[in-house]
Formats: C-alpha cells, sequence, structure tokens
C-alpha cells in the first residue's frame, strides 16, 4: 500500500483520504501548490529544506504519513479499547487500614461517590483514570472486564478511555456551536457529519433549559447550556467508555435526562456529588472516608421513593424559576405539599 | 544517570508538571535534579527549593536560549553524576517556537496547554514535532470535546509521540508520565551525542549588540521578505 501511494500525487491523495489534507498542511504541502506532484517527489520539490523549515525532514513527514493514516484508521474502527465492566479491588485508606468492599461498575450504571470534601474523592476517580495497579498512594487495583490491563492496555489509551466533566470546565474555543461541533465530528472521523451535528445539537436543547441557536458561538453559552453541550457532545461523539462526573449541580440543565442519556451510550458512568438527587439517581453509591471506600450501598426502593419526591420538587424549582424569570407572580396556592 | 528534556511554550505548566513528576518517582525511592533553563529571569527556584527538589538556574540573557542550553547541558550532566542523582530533568522554554532543546536518545517531552488554540499545534517546530513524549495540561479548565480536538491536532504534527493528558494543578496523569520517564535508558555521557534538530541559525551584526537598523549595518546572515510578490 506504501509503494502505491509513493506514486499518488497530493491531490489524488486528498480525494481518496480528504483528512490527509490537514497532515499536509501541517508542513505547509499547500495542495494549490503542491497537487501535481507525487508524493515522492516532494523529497526533491519543494526539497528536503522545506520540511527542515518547518522543524522535521522529509523522511519524518514521509514515516509520519504513514502512521498517521494507520492511527487514524485505528480511531475509525473505535479505538479497539472498549470495555464492559470495571472492578475496583480494595487498597487501603489513609491509615493504612484494608478497604472492605471491591466495587464492579458495569456498562450502562451510574455509580455515585459521596463523602466530605478531602475524603478521597477524587483520589478515586484518579485511580479509575490511571487504571492503578497497585502502584498509587491508596493500593488499589482496576480490573477491565475482570483482567488485569497489560502496560500496553494502560499507556496506549492517552486518556481516549475515560471523559471527564466537571463544573470548572469551559469552552475556550472562539466557534459557533455548529462549527464546534463539526470540528469535533471531523476529528472523530464521524460518519454523515451533518447528521451527528444535528443530532447533539437537538438533544443539548432538550437538556438545556433554555434553547440555543447553531450559531451561538460556544463561549456565549450559559453555564447550564454548556453543561448541556458538553454532556451531549460526551455521550454521543466522545470515544470514551468510562465518564467521570465531577459535580453537575448547576442550574439549567436536566440532571436526570443527562445521566439516562449517558447511561443509553452505554457509558460506565461514575459521578461525584453532594446532590442528593443525583446521589439516589445512581444505581449504587460508594461512601468515602479518610481515603477509602467506607461503605457501598444500593438505592433501595424506600430511597427511590425519596427520589420521586425529589424529582417533584427538583421541577417545581425549574416551575418557579421559569414563572419568576417571566415576571409572574406565586400564588399561596401553588405552594407544593 | 537518566536524562529527560523538557521544553514547551511559556506559562504551558512546564515547572508544575515537573515537580509533580518528580514527586512520584521519589515516591519509589529515586532521586532526582532539576535544571532550569530560562532567559530574563526564573522565579521557579524557591517552587523547586520549597519541594525539596535541588535545582541549578541558568539565565542566557543576551544570547539564544537554545543555543546556551547546549553548551551547558555537558556540565549539568556532570553536575547531577556528583550529586549521585538516578534522574536530571531540565526544563527550558521555547521561546521562538522554532528552538528545540531535544537530543538523540535522550527522552524529549513537549509542555503544550489545551488554553493555547487548536492551531497551536502546527505553529510549534521541532519541540514539539520531534518529542517522544506530548504532555497535555490545563485540560481540566476546557470540555472534553477540545481536549479530543486537540489531541488529535496534536497527533497529525507528531504521530510518533505518547500523548499524555496531565493536570498540573491536582497532579492527574504525572503518575503516567513518572512511568514513562522511568522506562528510558540511562546514559553515560552526551560527548558526541547529536541534537535532534539544528538550533536555529543566527550570526550577524546584531547577534554582536549592533542596535541601529539600516541597510548598511546588516552584515552576516540575514533573511528578507517579499512584500511585493503576487500584488
Amino acid at each position: 500500500m506504501k509503494m502505491e501511494m509513493l506514486e499518488l500525487s497530493i491531490n489524488e491523495l486528498i480525494e481518496r483520504i480528504p483528512w490527509v489534507e490537514e497532515y499536509f498542511s501541517s508542513f505547509a504541502i499547500d495542495a494549490a501548490k503542491f497537487g501535481d506532484k507525487k508524493l515522492e517527489e516532494l523529497e526533491t520539490s519543494p526539497c528536503n529544506e522545506h520540511f527542515i523549515e518547518k522543524g522535521s525532514n522529509y523522511s519524518a513527514f514521509l514515516d509520519g504519513f504513514f502512521l498517521f493514516i494507520e492511527q487514524v484508521r485505528d480511531l475509525q474502527q473505535g479505538d479497539g479499547f472498549t470495555v464492559q465492566s470495571l472492578k475496583v479491588v480494595p487498597g487501603h485508606d489513609k491509615n493504612g487500614k484494608k478497604e472492605a468492599y471491591s466495587v464492579e461498575l458495569k456498562k450502562g450504571e451510574v455509580t455515585a461517590i459521596v463523602g466530605p470534601t478531602g475524603s478521597g474523592k477524587s483520589r478515586l476517580l484518579g485511580d479509575i483514570e490511571s487504571l492503578a495497579q497497585g502502584d498509587t498512594p491508596t493500593g488499589r487495583k482496576i480490573l477491565l472486564d475482570g483482567q488485569v490491563p497489560t502496560d500496553e492496555e494502560r499507556f496506549s489509551t492517552e486518556g481516549r478511555f475515560i471523559a471527564q466533566l466537571s463544573q470548572n470546565m469551559n469552552f475556550v474555543m472562539d466557534l459557533s456551536v455548529e462549527d464546534f461541533l463539526t470540528m469535533h465530528a471531523e476529528s472523530r472521523m464521524a460518519d454523515e457529519l451533518s447528521h451527528t451535528v444535528q443530532k447533539i445539537y437537538d438533544t443539548a436543547n432538550i437538556l438545556a433549559g433554555e434553547t440555543f441557536s447553531k450559531k451561538t458561538p460556544v463561549t456565549e453559552l450559559s453555564g447550564g447550556q454548556s453543561r448541556a453541550l458538553m454532556i451531549a457532545d460526551t455521550a454521543l461523539l466522545s470515544p470514551a467508555s468510562v465518564v467521570l462526573i465531577d459535580e453537575i449541580e448547576n442550574a439549567g440543565v436536566d440532571k436526570i435526562r443527562s445521566l439516562e442519556l449517558l447511561v443509553s451510550n452505554n457509558k460506565i458512568v461514575l459521578i461525584s456529588t453532594h446532590d442528593p438527587l443525583l446521589a439516589l439517581s445512581a444505581d449504587q453509591r460508594l461512601v468515602i472516608k479518610n481515603g477509602g471506600i467506607h461503605k457501598r450501598l444500593k438505592t433501595t426502593n424506600d430511597e427511590k421513593e425519596h427520589l420521586k419526591y425529589l424529582e417533584k420538587m427538583d421541577r417545581k424549582i425549574t416551575l418557579l424559576r421559569d414563572q419568576l424569570r417571566m415576571g409572574e407572580e406565586i400564588e399561596l396556592t401553588e405552594l407544593l405539599t | 544517570m537518566k536524562l529527560v528534556t523538557i521544553a514547551g511554550p511559556p506559562s504551558s505548566g512546564k515547572t508544575s508538571i515537573i515537580i509533580k513528576t518528580i514527586e512520584e518517582l521519589k515516591h519509589r525511592g529515586f532521586s532526582i535534579g532539576a535544571v532550569k533553563f530560562d532567559c530574563i529571569s526564573a522565579q521557579d527556584e524557591e517552587i523547586y527549593s520549597t519541594h525539596g527538589i535541588p535545582v541549578r538556574t541558568g539565565l542566557s540573557g543576551g544570547l539564544c536560549p537554545d543555543h546556551f542550553f547546549v553548551s551547558n547541558i555537558e556540565e549539568a550532566l556532570s553536575w547531577a553524576k556528583e550529586r549521585n542523582f538516578d534522574f536530571l530533568i531540565t526544563e527550558s522554554a521555547g521561546l521562538c517556537n522554532r528552538c528545540s532543546p531535544h537530543v538523540k536518545d535522550v527522552l524529549a517531552i513537549c509542555v503544550i496547554d489545551n488554553l493555547s488554540g487548536v492551531n497551536t499545534p502546527k505553529k510549534i517546530g521541532p519541540m514539539l514535532k520531534s518529542a517522544d513524549i506530548v504532555a497535555i495540561t490545563k485540560g481540566d479548565i476546557v470540555s472534553q470535546a477540545e481536549r479530543e480536538v486537540f489531541a488529535y491536532r496534536v497527533r497529525q504534527v507528531n504521530p510518533r509521540s505518547t500523548i499524555v493528558h496531565i493536570n498540573g494543578v491536582t497532579g492527574q496523569g504525572s503518575f503516567y508520565l513518572a512511568k514513562l520517564v522511568e522506562r528510558t535508558p540511562a546514559i553515560e555521557t552526551l560527548q558526541g551525542a547529536i541534537l535532534r534538530f539544528t538550533m536555529p541559525g543566527a550570526l550577524c551584526s546584531y547577534c554582536l549588540g549592533e542596535r541601529k537598523i539600516g541597510d548598511d549595518r546588516q552584515i552576516g546572515i540575514s533573511k528578507l521578505m517579499n512584500f511585493r510578490g503576487d500584488d
């Protein structure tokens, strides 16, 4: 295949594999200027000096070209790195006392992590993120589908395996919602670009309390709208099988539906939270104390009854907020009982 | 002795991630020294010291910082050997995006941050293109989508590298980086070692202290732009 490609012109290559154009452009190989040149001719025209000028050389450019194609093809085939379940094998707490529970996290399930600030919630997320093998301060081990991951697996994931979402995250790109989603979809080699973009946009608008247009710059979205877009994008476009969420207590985003969306897209969801509504909508919750997993609780039927009440309250709060914003007055008869 | 060269644009988070990585290595019982190469001033010595990390600072002043780096790296290595460190980590700022302190067969890390914009990877030269590891920082304040797009753009300019996402504040990811650093082979000497890329060349009157502007002052190697090309 390599030999064949060397014989092709830049224009022919771009026609066959459109996304290589970006690779060429990072070496200032412009189709308008060099389009007729065969790949192997680039060594003599524009010549090696051109590549040196760009901080590389012809042979590195060529090796990189084939490597890049290989990597993108892997990306298109879904990374070959998805898992059905994660198991946290007990380590120890800050005093060296062994943790009492091992925990299984499954695809399509939500696990809440609760505990006071500083208790070790982030450490647990960190252990999962690094696929700890007894080599982090907690001594925990993480198994993938019941197996110890190989070193190769641990180091080759490059963060693609876990997506993260936290209250501190903001959009920083100077792009409209549509252009932003298109750019992300392109980098993911998604099929049917416009369809994917439309789906994420529609979903985000369902999650957000207030709708926004595709032309809105992402930096101008409200807190709730940003959160909604991030969640929809992560659920529908991120390759990650695991989603770690650090607080989404933001007003203006439908929290329950957000979790449902992630779960229905077969993600393993972990959410570190102080919000009773989120904690109880999880399938199970881990109580963290003094750096260790202190308890593992399944959400009981009684708790689910409480959840129904909390959801009712949450809807009421949303309603009241909308009414107040519209300039309405609130009557005593509307008091929630 | 294991040597690691770390470079990256100013304020990308080099010092923070070096400190986090050194702390990880210390947990594993290694001793580590650091050398910071900078231009005008470096306030990081104190930060290293508060973390109990032996450090030496070199300021290039009026010289090209990367030429300065090459002139001093061997002595840095000798210093580290005398102190019996297991690792020596050098930190230098890639100020013109064209320089690179990376040496063949010496682990080369480039630090670059998510906030610098998706077009930045293309603008950085050999410092990024020839690095073995690209550490991407400040991922905790941008969206997942932006992190993924940024990493893809890095891949576009350097498909050979291993990408590590790292948070300089919490240290998340430094565990990985420390593991990769630990695997690097030891070296005895830099005598005869080869830079991965030529330094930016400069030998003209202005290098020698000329300040006046004018045709007659331009002596030596210079490069002129074409302003009257295609109109």
